[in-house]
């Protein structure tokens, strides 16, 4: 069976990003090294429509070839868990289309098969998403007006942990908070197995207007290490999945 | 992404619409929508004058895994749980991408908790030792129901008969849970992991039997978590018969579905004993009125006919 490293950034905001890069264009950057970027933005719970700041999610997710979703506070849990789950079966999904294409030729996909053939594909690639190993760096934003909604976050994450360790494949979780007390992004938990260490260290909010949404997903990057970023399991290449 | 619903092709699925499958050219009339999931809508169709519920979606990836999941199911058929599966296939709507669909039995039946509320806690005996009976087949058969709710569980009748209609939560028994409801989640709850195994359905299963007693499901709180639901539980006036049961499933004590159907319908047993006891004992009074009121009878007879 083939085994392989998913990376992804998940990156938790209630708002628009208002220093430094387009954080679009950093999450292109970051699906070119092989790293999904999944957005989730937080409405407030008096928001009947999407504000426009939170237009920004759906964009960076785009261009980081991940899976967006706006939630208000009380779903984010289970969301947290769609979202991751669905970015790691659509990625694994393109790389098998992929391999089909070079079978099947340049413009067959999934959709031009029987129902038959399309099940059996389904299966490996949801035996694949049981049984690689992922790499999630959550990325939450601590501006001053996620106040009341950081237990909620630091619940959903635990929550998460919780149901990606059910899996075969192993997990490493890390986070980042941004803005940081002297920097765009500051690390609060290092690469770890699990999520309950976090609890005690869980972010403090930081007072002040600024959030480096662009910065703090290149600083996240740069948290998958160097070896990783070049042989990545991207979208262009497969070279991580070895033979198991 | 997942944002997006699909709006658009719902406006031609209307009654008496003809879909014809891509693939295999099955007609199906449209009657009405059934219902709609977080991956799709289900509709009640007619094939050749057969009544059938097919379900429909663009998102042909979440599809595909639930055939998958059916067709298994297939395979170790001698179990009610889960609809049969019929046909699968995709279809062009008028405009816009193709639709992916698949048919399966039409599961015509009440919800569980409006069925006892009609005929009487009786039957809730009986439906728990058909459900444990089906987990048991489906585990054996190496699955996990997963989301298994009470808004899943339908009773059809002639002779009342309890089904499961969602297969989206069935997984392979050693992997992780696909889908879930918090109230009976065990992870929700801090008692267990989410990997699938026989006791998470049946902490699932035990969450069923508190939950039809009480309108909307509850909450973990500041409490630890089995003795908030040992609290609920012990409320239940109907369930105190099966309260240890119950609390074993919760607390992951049992290895298999066998085992709780076994102390279940010990449990039955003793209850029908002692109902014959109570019942004989009633029987005994009535023929004591019986006596009384015949002895008066002749009493007052000897009054008045001298
Ligand atoms: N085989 C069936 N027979 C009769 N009714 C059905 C059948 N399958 C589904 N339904 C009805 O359609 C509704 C939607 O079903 P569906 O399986 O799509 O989603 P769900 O169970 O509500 O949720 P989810 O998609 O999140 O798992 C159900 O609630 C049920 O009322």
């Amino acid at each position: 069976m083939k085994k392989g490293t998913l990376k992804q950034i998940l990156l938790i905001t209630d708002g628009c990003s208002n220093k430094g890069e387009d954080p679009a264009a950093t999450a292109a950057l970051a699906r070119e090294q092989g790293i999904t970027v999944n957005v989730i933005g937080i409405l407030e719970d008096d928001h009947s429509e999407e504000p426009d700041g939170l237009m920004e999610v759906e964009n960076i997710a785009l261009s980081g070839g991940g899976v967006s979703q706006l939630v208000y506070q009380q779903a984010l849990s289970q969301t947290v868990q769609m979202v991751t789950k669905q970015a790691m079966t659509q990625t694994l999904q393109g790389f098998v289309n992929l391999e089909l294409q070079q079978i099947l030729g340049s413009d067959q996909t999934m959709e031009d098969l029987a129902p038959d053939k399309r099940g059996e594909i389904m299966e490996v690639v949801e035996d694949m998403g049981e049984t690689c190993d992922l790499e999630v760096l959550v990325l939450v934003d601590t501006s001053a007006s996620m106040h009341d909604k950081l237990p909620t976050v630091k619940e959903a994450l635990i929550d998460l942990s919780i149901s990606l360790n059910a899996r075969i494949g192993r997990n490493r979780f890390c986070m980042l908070q941004f803005p940081g007390k002297r920097r765009d992004a500051e690390k609060i938990l290092d690469w770890s197995p699990k999520f309950d260490a976090v609890s005690n260290s869980f972010p403090k909010l930081m007072s002040g207007g600024v959030t480096p949404t662009g910065p703090a997903i290149r600083e996240a990057m740069h948290q998958f290490g160097r070896k990783s970023l070049l042989r990545s399991f991207g979208r262009n290449d497969g070279q991580d999945l070895e033979q198991a | 992404m997942m944002g997006k619903t699909w709006s658009k092709p719902e406006q031609w699925l209307r009654p008496g619409l003809k879909i014809v499958g891509k693939w295999h050219q099955n007609e199906y009339v449209l009657k009405r929508k059934l219902g709609q999931g977080a991956i799709g809508t289900v509709y009640l169709c007619e094939m050749n004058g057969q009544l059938v519920a097919l379900k429909m979606s663009e998102k042909n990836t979440s599809m595909t895994m639930e055939v998958n999941v059916l067709k298994s199911l297939e395979k170790a058929r001698d179990h009610c749980l889960g609809p049969s599966l019929l046909d699968v296939d995709d279809w062009q709507p008028p405009h816009g991408p193709v639709l992916s669909f698949y048919v399966m039995e039409y599961i015509q039946g009440e919800p569980l908790r409006t069925f006892l509320q009609r005929n009487g806690t009786d039957w809730l005996g009986v439906f728990m030792l058909q459900l444990l009976d089906d987990l048991d087949k489906l585990h054996e058969a190496g699955w996990v129901c997963g989301d298994l709710k009470l808004e899943n569980l339908l009773v059809t009748n002639t002779p009342p008969r309890i089904r499961w209609i969602d297969v989206g939560g069935t997984t392979k028994i050693g992997r992780a849970i696909k889908e879930y409801t918090e109230f009976y989640d065990r992870g929700y709850w801090g008692m267990g992991s989410r990997k699938a195994e026989p006791s998470y359905d049946l902490f699932a299963f035990a969450m069923v039997c508190i939950g039809l007693f009480y309108a909307s499901t509850f909450e973990r709180g500041k409490q630890q978590p089995e003795v908030l639901i040992r609290r609920r539980l012990h409320r239940v006036q109907t369930l105190r018969p099966f309260e240890a049961c119950i609390m074993k499933a919760i607390t992951g004590k049992y290895r298999s579905a066998k085992q709780m159907h076994q102390d279940i319908s010990h449990v039955l047993q003793q209850m029908k004993a002692k109902k014959r006891d109570s019942s004989s004992s009633d029987a005994f009074l009535m023929e004591g009125a019986g006596m009384l009121l015949l002895a008066g009878g002749y009493y007052l007879l000897s009054l008045f006919i001298p």
